[in-house]
């Protein structure tokens, strides 16, 4: 009687649990399905969208063939004015937490403050930036859409930094003290190549980011139907054009949103997977 | 160098500590860790700057309409009659919505990749999940727009109608034409795009429990969901609350996905069904068309509760990971 009964109790836990881990298991397939799901479409819609003149041609009015030159143009010049004006402050500031910061209070408060910014809406950053660069200059510009993502760029590159830096042994700086080297010299010349990997690895997940980034140029670098080299104009940009042209009711300006839609998912994808790939061969 | 070649050792790190304390290094040495002081600062000037400028910038549209932005309807740019409630209202639901459905998934997700999943299928399918969260939103928009949101009116939508909308109290969530866009759309969009963050948070702090609590469990008995229902979870909790509220606070924030999928409606309905608005998609559809400077600021007041919103969320959040680090995982 009571083998009996221990025994039925025990053949429910054990189905209780397959069933909770079996849907464990179902909840991970259910997540990998959106990705294929989202991946493929963007594949299937955006491969056969693709066409030479998509980098030849800049976006046409609705109804004639163009391509997406003016605004794949914008979005390499915005990101990498970005990332020149974002990489070197988000460096300096993660190197002063992890080598300086002494009183550990404003340390830990701003390590705090910077992963707030991390996870704030992008959206924010934009409003911000109109505040102080658009309606400042009177204009939008193609440096205003840059120096929003900077902005975004920034905690993702003083929290990679900062960490990075605190993993480099201790021996390492004291025999670089221990051989008379000022301390701007040490970091310079020792801790910063010993961090190197790290580093760059966390500036390409931070320009992943800002590739796909699509708010904070709404009202920043707006857009432009046609081309301009000058970053002082408002600038075409990769995704606030899918934006103006999926929400369109023309069939040819959905095409091409879905070309740069895939042009933009392969970018971001193949950045941030590299990234990930040159950290995991170092470690 | 070969200066020092020939003294004795002690005479070598006094000539280096003479070398070093030249005036012209020293103020090298300085300069660079103002430098350095000085982009640490920006970051923490940065956030105030954000928070000042969007209040600043709100503060004619709080003047204008007072408390009554906050919970007030209606939002008429024709009369300039401007108030949040409709955003707001439509922020918390798709957030919930998404957190609904996002967190159990996640849980599920971090247990498989902890206690399931053999070690082989474990980096690939994390892989998998990071690269969803590496897809840009505009991405997820589009996507949401031309595929799901078809799929959701011809087949989704009119089964909740046939099968949900009848059944009373709940029934008027689900009632209301199969339009495909609207609140539970964009829920459940939000909930794929916050599903990475949340179970990589609780994965981490999976891995964080002692193995000999587990241990001891599998000892007496338990069997593998007993180890995580009864040992890692409740060791785990504050962690794990933490890491939905960050999941939390990137849902509320979230623009572009819900843009494409919500329909720019400024009508409160109860229905998930039906279009809505968040504070994100108002100002993403509305900045640059605004046309009257209290329309402009009454954008820019939404920008601020937004802020708000989500950096007391976060805030909460970090705090309670934090928290949980320093009891060690717990």
């Amino acid at each position: 009687m009571v083998a009996n009964a221990s025994r039925a109790l025990r053949r429910r836990r054990a189905l209780r649990g397959r069933i909770a881990l079996g849907l464990s298991a179902a909840a991970t397939l259910f997540a990998v399905f959106w990705l294929f799901w989202i991946l493929g479409a963007t594949l299937y819609y955006g491969a056969s969208a693709l066409t030479p003149r998509l980098f030849t041609q800049m976006t046409p009015p609705p109804g004639s063939p163009g391509g997406l030159l003016n605004a794949l143009y914008g979005s390499l010049l915005m990101v990498v004015i970005g990332t020149a004006i974002g990489t070197p402050v988000g460096v300096m500031a993660g190197t002063w937490l992890a080598e300086y910061a002494r009183r550990r209070w404003l340390a830990e408060t701003i390590r705090f403050i910077n992963d707030i910014l991390l996870s704030a809406p992008s959206i924010i950053i934009g409003l911000f930036v109109y505040a102080l660069v658009v309606r400042q200059s009177g204009h939008f510009s193609g440096y205003a859409g840059a120096v929003a993502l900077a902005l975004i760029l920034l905690p993702v590159v003083v929290r990679t930094t900062d960490e990075t830096l605190r993993l480099v042994p201790m021996t390492l700086r004291e025999a670089a003290l221990a051989l008379g080297a000022p301390r701007w010299r040490m970091i310079t010349l020792v801790i910063w190549p010993a961090a190197r990997t790290g580093i760059t690895t966390g500036i390409l997940l931070a320009v992943a980011r800002i590739s796909g980034e699509t708010a904070p140029l709404l009202f920043t670098a707006l857009n432009n139907q046609f081309w301009t080299a000058n970053p002082a104009h408002p600038m075409a940009n990769v995704p606030v054009v899918i934006f103006q042209f999926a929400l369109s009711p023309y069939e040819d300006w959905h095409a091409l949103a879905w070309a740069g839609a895939l042009v933009i998912a392969v970018f971001v994808l193949c950045v941030s997977v590299g990234a990930r790939r040159l950290i995991r061969t170092r470690a | 160098m070969p200066a020092f070649a020939g003294m004795t050792s002690r005479s070598a790190v006094s000539a280096t500590l003479a070398f070093a304390r030249r005036p012209r290094l020293d103020l090298a040495d300085r300069g660079f860790q103002a430098a350095a002081g000085g982009a640490a600062l920006l970051v923490l000037v940065l956030l105030l700057a954000i928070a000042a400028s969007m209040f600043y910038g709100g503060l004619p549209a709080f003047r204008a309409f007072g408390l009554h932005f906050l919970y007030g309807t209606e939002w008429n740019p024709v009369a300039k009659q401007f108030a949040a409630g409709v955003a707001i209202y439509g922020t918390l639901v798709s957030s919930l919505i998404a957190m609904l459905i996002a967190v159990p998934v996640s849980f599920g997700i971090a247990v498989f990749l902890t206690e399931v999943a053999p070690a082989w299928l474990r980096g690939p399918v994390a892989a998998a999940i990071e690269l969803l969260a590496g897809i840009p939103s505009i991405i997820f928009g589009m996507w949401g727009l031309f595929v799901f949101v078809p799929i959701m009116a011809d087949h989704v939508e009119p089964w909740l109608n046939d099968h949900l909308g009848p059944i009373p109290g709940i029934g008027a969530l689900f009632s209301g034409p199969p339009l495909g866009i609207g609140m539970l759309t964009a829920g459940i969009i939000l909930a794929i795009m916050v599903i990475p963050f949340i179970s990589s948070v609780m994965r981490d702090v999976f891995t964080l429990v002692p193995p000999q609590l587990r241990e001891a469990a599998f000892a007496v008995g338990a069997t593998r969901w007993e180890v995580v229902r009864k040992v890692v979870l409740p060791f785990t909790s504050t962690a794990v609350i933490g890491g939905i509220f960050l999941g939390l606070g990137r849902a509320l924030g979230e623009t572009m996905a819900v843009t494409f999928v919500l329909g720019n409606a400024h009508d409160l309905s109860v229905s998930l069904l039906m279009p809505g608005n968040t504070i994100s998609a108002a100002i993403a559809n509305e900045f640059t068309e605004a046309d009257s400077p209290l329309y402009v600021s009454s954008l820019i007041a939404l920008g601020f509760l937004l802020f708000v919103i989500t950096f007391i969320v976060l805030c909460a959040g970090k705090l309670l990971l934090i928290r949980a680090v320093r009891q060690g995982g717990r």
